[in-house]
């Protein structure tokens, strides 16, 4: 047996954007195992869900994750609503829809930027950035936030889309696509992204189900699982089906993210032409009692809200459950038997969210 | 040949202006929706209490006595929520940002003295 080396990995580390820490076990170049340790950011949410009314934690909840900042305050709102029996007028739903996909969109190229930045790829890194620009422009022109929107509240949403925003939603999406199209096939086909993502940290379908993957991390490796495909809020009218790759290589889960862009941009479309009219909100009586789990389909897979409400205006309890905390075990199984120069490139494809796992 | 394939892509940025702006000289780009900074109209205000009560980062200070209302620009975080829950719509969010500072600045704005009744007791003896 060769001698075993451990070589810290993170957490400050140029590949990572956020502080995750592994020792690397290694037999010359190949890491035999990987302890991941985490904590570097807790933040207390749960502490601090004792001390805020459930009307501020809306707040709280959307500055979880800067990314999917709107997914996790639809998921809040919606076992909100649940508990205090609300229901939401539909054109609010097709509004939140719409923003959901387009941060889907928006973090999809960011991650795609990165993996590409993650193999030294500096310039593809930087046009899927410049792309991104152009949905943030609309989350501000649509909501009044880049990142964090403030846009949804129990019962409904703050602001209406006008028809001529929504027209301009439509043409930008379509200009982007065109410019997209030219991206995604530098993914998929190109020989330098190819060399450094097939075959790199390869699980399997019994694998990642076993290891309970969640979003395109599992998807691509052949578990169709996505919440989007239970139908839940308007998914069940636009016909949603999951993508799934079979590789369960980086390249897979790579191609997941790139076609999921191309779902998302014409799930937007279908949207806006579908966009029913009427009111955008009601109003909201009441304290919420009981308990309620929701789960939302966020861009890194699903995410859960458990709330426990017990009449008063503080919630008893609120628990997250992050897409990025369930994809680590499959992440350290994803590391057994790679190439030590292959490490970035691995941990990047589960698009870690360490923010979102230490809430 | 499989290299070039975002040929086109890089001559129109070589091309192209800058997709970037140079923040600082250049202004950056707002739009009417942009949610910058929280002001006050004094004169509508009845200094009820309830933005100070809805606040969740507690930027908001209100003395009804003194008729006093301010904010710590700091602590705000522009969530719109004082401006929605306003009974008498007196919280407006602006466009812009408020300046970059070194200290945390807190923003004070002195109400008109409450409207004596005594004018309207006067009328109707009269």
């Amino acid at each position: 047996m060769a001698k075993q080396t451990i070589i810290p990995f993170g957490p400050q580390h140029p590949v990572l954007p956020e502080p995750i820490h592994l020792d690397l076990v290694l037999e010359d170049e190949k890491v035999v195992q990987a302890i991941p340790s985490i904590g570097f950011i807790h933040r207390g949410l749960e502490k601090l869900v004792e001390k805020k009314e459930y009307t501020e934690l809306m707040y709280v909840t959307e500055r979880i994750c800067g990314i999917c900042a709107f997914g996790h305050n639809w998921g809040y709102c919606h076992a909100i609503e649940i508990l205090l029996n609300v229901e939401v007028p539909e054109r609010a739903e097709y509004l939140r829809v719409m923003w959901h996909e387009m941060s889907r969109v928006h973090s999809h190229l960011l991650w795609l930027g990165l993996l590409a930045d993650a193999f030294g790829f500096e310039s593809l890194f930087m046009h899927c950035w410049r792309l991104r620009e152009g949905i943030l422009d609309l989350f501000e022109k649509t909501t009044g936030g880049r990142v964090i929107f403030s846009v949804n509240k129990i019962g409904g949403v703050h602001r209406d889309v006008s028809p001529e925003m929504l027209l301009e939603i439509s043409t930008v999406i379509a200009g982007m696509k065109k410019e997209y199209d030219e991206l995604a096939k530098v993914f998929i086909e190109d020989v330098s992204v190819k060399n450094r993502t097939v075959g790199v940290g390869k699980v399997s379908k019994e694998d990642a189900a076993a290891l309970c993957a969640v979003g395109p991390t599992a998807r691509g490796s052949g578990v169709p699982f996505d919440i989007r495909s239970t139908g839940h809020s308007i998914y069940g009218k636009l016909g949603f089906e999951p993508i799934v790759e079979e590789g369960g290589d980086c390249y897979a889960r790579a191609l997941v993210r790139v076609k999921e862009v191309y779902q998302s941009m014409e799930m937007i479309q279908k949207i806006i032409a579908e966009m029913p009219e009427g009111e955008i909100s009601v109003n909201v009586k009441g304290k919420p009692e009981g308990e309620f789990m929701a789960r939302v389909e966020q861009p890194r897979g699903e995410s859960c809200y458990y709330v426990k409400g017990n009449g008063t205006k503080n919630l008893e309890r609120m628990r997250v459950r992050t897409p990025t905390n369930i994809n680590v075990p499959f992440l350290v199984s994803a590391l057994a038997g790679c190439e030590l120069a292959d490490v970035p490139v691995i941990v990047l494809s589960i698009d870690p969210c360490i923010s979102c796992t230490e809430r | 040949m499989a290299s070039f394939k975002m040929g086109k892509m890089v001559m129109r940025s070589l091309f192209g202006k800058p997709a970037t702006l140079m923040y600082p000289v250049k202004p950056a780009k707002i739009t009417e929706a942009t949610r910058g900074h929280i002001t006050i109209n004094v004169d509508t205000c009845i200094f009820c209490g309830i933005c100070q009560k809805k606040c969740p980062t507690n930027a908001i200070t209100v003395d009804r006595k003194g008729r006093v209302w301010s904010i710590e620009r700091m602590k705000c975080i522009q969530c719109n929520c004082c401006a929605v829950n306003c009974p008498k719509d007196s919280l407006l969010m602006e466009t812009t940002y408020t300046a970059p500072s070194a200290v945390k600045i807190t923003d004070t704005f002195q109400g008109p003295p409450k409207e004596e009744k005594a004018p309207a007791a006067a009328a109707a003896e009269a």
